[in-house]
């Protein structure tokens, strides 16, 4: 059977093997949250809190600010110790809350349980939007945003995206296998509020007991299972609709444009628990992994959880690190300290050791156009990596530089190891710089 | 933890394919056809094989210094553009010809563009073109194959391309192809450069780069699909005057050129539509060379103006990129 996909792509190896038959295990407290008020695309959260105050797990501690925004709440209950500039993982220190938990990790009692049976689309979004929930595949989009199609869009299809193609990463593989009732219940309400019927769970076809157990417990709900071939973007949110759909995203458009909305499973899981429990996101699962890691592990971790404390629980560092990557070795974002938090963002940590990295010095390129080959866009990196080492930024926008989705498919295949999707996202900076100007 | 973290933009890991790899998998797969040329002309093809490679990388290694650049003789380039050049020699021509040819092949065809990647032709085709205008006598004395042992010690000989060319111009006709057949030229027994005799090594040279996925099927097959079928509607038209398009597939240089010349990455279009293009372009500039130029062999030529076309059809054969389509 030929496996549904995208065009382009290509296979590194997913080295899941280290973690993907780990339960997922309850990460315990740390001695100290930081939760950083930015956790998401759109506006950070306004903090609302000040250092003495008792803090009750779900309290919302930053609110929302604009509609592309969400509120931040407290992981646990505690008391708020300090509220100031913390290392963020984006690479500088930004405002954040410090909380000392009290061990009794008790929920705000405000927070009550609905049925989602009984609440129309809007109070449905609205208790979405109220518990922060963002996409929590990586890019932390906030949901209710993509919920929310304007006039004259029309949305026929939902989209799950259970692909998690970046190699390593095996959070999304446990929650489907382990928790699929709570998917499940995230898919119905996220249908209501689209009105929506068919939905569609795209998996990548190296997890076929995920897929087995999933088809079994979607049967009787008329959610779809579709195998996926191991290629890698397969899980990115353009590739995942043409594989399933045989649909294009129009270039600059969103997935709305073409009548879908996706949302990665685990985001489908949190959005159950703010529905039905009333729980905002406090807490995700994440893969701590890598060759630097004594024991990968699936840890169910509370938002603001110091890197350093996922690491003491799974066993400590194996040797010395060198690279410390939060999220997945093809998309993720080097870390300057271990003291950095995890935020809702957070899919993965993945440390790599010296020896774990292939370090070469960029050759000229030898024109061999793997990089075309393998963009998932159909773009060609290396002339566009040339204009920009160049500034040549008209020149790069013309080769569509901001059609690029950084999946860095073109710089791992480059034999001579240029930083082709370093150089476009230069230039897609400078275009963007360019346009703030006009 | 006080030692020092890398910090670097995604992605992390690479499929570690890299440049020298690429250039010693080209090497490996031009050793069938190395060994045969020795086998076949015996000492005289080891010569021009060990100066044209040794003579590239010192070649390569004095621009380097003279230029300042760091020493590019690892990443296997300069060996290898040694290797094609040689098997685009004579087996007979004369050592200072060979050691000229590298010095083309290197400074003009590719240093004096700025090195590897940016030399628009390609470098040992450059070489043999240069050294074909300027010594036509040396670099078209052909000897016939004296395998080692055979105690002889050279015979010469005419290339079947040659032989068919002062034929069809002296008589109109095409020649007795007596003596030789395509079994000879299958197995590389036949008169011709050191790399054009043996089309069996060539072809299990090309299918070990299309196997390890160095080159993608586009401008072997077009190149050669195109001069089959050009050659064959010649041959139907007029069979004792044209050969045969298997005669056109086993000899000379199309094999060499269509899977390890025309091939080149830095010289050929880097988009498959492009590469498609630029096969047609080279089987159809081969075949007109050879039934109507000047030259009995038109492979190199070809493959040269084609270069030359490469970025222009760069330009036309943009791929259509994700998203450029409407949703009905």
């Amino acid at each position: 059977m030929t496996l549904k996909t995208f065009t382009g792509g290509l296979h590194p190896p997913d080295s899941k093997q280290s973690s993907a038959h780990k339960p997922i295990e309850r990460c315990p407290l740390p001695a100290e949250l930081v939760i950083p008020a930015a956790q998401h695309i759109g506006a950070p959260a306004e903090i609302c809190v000040a250092v003495g105050d008792q803090v009750k797990k779900g309290q919302v501690i930053a609110q929302a600010k604009g509609f592309v925004s969400v509120p931040i709440h407290a992981s646990t209950s505690g008391e708020v110790i300090a509220v100031e500039p913390r290392l963020h993982p984006m690479g500088r220190a930004l405002p954040a809350v410090v909380i000392k938990p009290d061990g009794l990790d008790q929920w705000d009692e405000t927070l009550t349980a609905n049925d989602p049976g009984q609440l129309d689309a809007e109070e449905l979004k609205t208790l979405v939007r109220e518990a922060g929930i963002v996409g929590l595949g990586g890019a932390t989009f906030p949901a209710h945003v993509k919920l929310s199609p304007p006039e004259g869009k029309t949305i026929d299809t939902l989209i799950l995206n259970g692909v998690e193609c970046e190699p390593y990463l095996t959070a999304d593989h446990r929650l489907m296998l382990e928790q699929a009732e709570r998917i499940i219940d995230g898919i119905n309400i996220l249908r209501k509020i689209l009105g929506v019927k068919t939905a569609i769970i795209g998996i990548e076809a190296n997890k076929p007991d995920a897929i087995a157990h999933l088809e079994k417990e979607c049967a009787a709900h008329d959610i779809q299972v579709q195998p996926l071939k191991v290629q890698y973007p397969q899980g990115a949110e353009k590739q995942l609709i043409d594989a399933c759909l045989g649909r294009q995203v129009p270039s600059g458009g969103l997935p709305m444009d073409c009548g879908v909305v996706v949302q990665n499973v685990g985001t489908c899981a949190a959005i159950s628990d703010a529905v039905r429990l009333g729980r905002p996101l406090v807490e995700r699962i994440a893969t701590v992994t890598g060759p630097g890691i004594s024991e990968p592990k699936n840890l169910l971790i509370a938002i603001g959880t110091p890197l350093q404390h996922l690491v003491d629980q799974c066993g400590g560092l194996e040797g010395e690190p060198a690279k410390i990557i939060m999220g997945g070795p093809m998309m993720g974002q080097t870390q300057l300290s271990l003291e950095v938090p995890a935020i809702r963002g957070t899919s993965g940590l993945l440390i790599f050791r010296e020896q774990d990295l292939q370090i070469k010095p960029a050759g000229p390129c030898i024109r061999c156009g793997r990089c075309i080959s393998v963009c998932p866009i159909h773009l060609q990196p290396t002339t566009i990596a040339a204009y920009a080492r160049l500034e040549l930024i008209d020149e790069a926008e013309s080769y569509h530089a901001l059609d690029c989705i950084e999946c860095g498919c073109c710089t791992y295949i480059c034999p001579a190891t240029l930083p082709l999707v370093q150089s476009i996202r230069h230039a897609k900076g400078g275009i963007m710089a360019k346009r703030r100007k006009l | 933890m006080d030692n020092q973290l890398y910090l670097s933009s995604s992605p992390h890991i690479h499929s570690g394919e890299t440049t020298d790899k690429v250039m010693r998998l080209v090497i490996y797969a031009l050793l069938p056809a190395s060994a045969l040329s020795i086998y076949f002309f015996g000492l005289p093809a080891l010569g021009v094989l060990l100066i044209c490679t040794l003579g590239c990388l010192a070649f390569e290694a004095i621009s380097g210094k003279l230029m300042k650049q760091p020493l590019t003789l690892v990443d296997g380039s300069a060996a290898l553009t040694g290797i094609l050049l040689a098997l685009n020699l004579p087996p007979s021509c004369p050592w200072w010809i060979a050691l000229f040819g590298s010095a083309v092949a290197i400074l003009i065809g590719k240093q004096i563009y700025g090195g590897l990647g940016y030399n628009p032709f390609n470098p040992a085709l450059v070489a043999r073109v240069v050294l074909l205008i300027s010594f036509p006598v040396q670099m078209t004395s052909w000897t016939a194959p004296a395998p080692l042992g055979s105690g002889i010690d050279a015979v010469t000989a005419a290339t079947p391309l040659g032989e068919m060319k002062t034929a069809v111009m002296l008589t109109g006709k095409l020649p007795e192809l007596a003596g030789s057949g395509f079994g000879h030229y299958f197995t590389g027994n036949m008169a011709g450069c050191l790399g054009e005799v043996s089309a069996a090594a060539l072809l299990l040279g090309g299918l070990f780069l299309l196997y390890k996925k160095i080159i993608t099927w586009h401008i072997p097959v077009s190149f050669l699909g195109t001069v089959l079928l050009i050659g064959g509607i010649f041959w139907l038209v007029d069979p004792s005057k044209y050969p045969s398009p298997l005669f056109h597939l086993l000899t000379g240089g199309l094999l060499l050129g269509a899977f390890f010349m025309a091939t080149d990455m830095v010289t050929s279009p880097v988009a498959f539509k492009g590469m498609l293009i630029f096969g047609f372009g080279c089987g159809l500039l081969t075949v007109l060379i050879r039934l109507f130029g000047g030259y009995p062999e038109g492979v190199s030529f070809a493959i040269l103006l084609m270069n030359a076309c490469t970025p222009l059809i760069d330009r036309y054969t943009r791929p259509k990129i994700y998203g450029q389509v409407q949703n009905t």
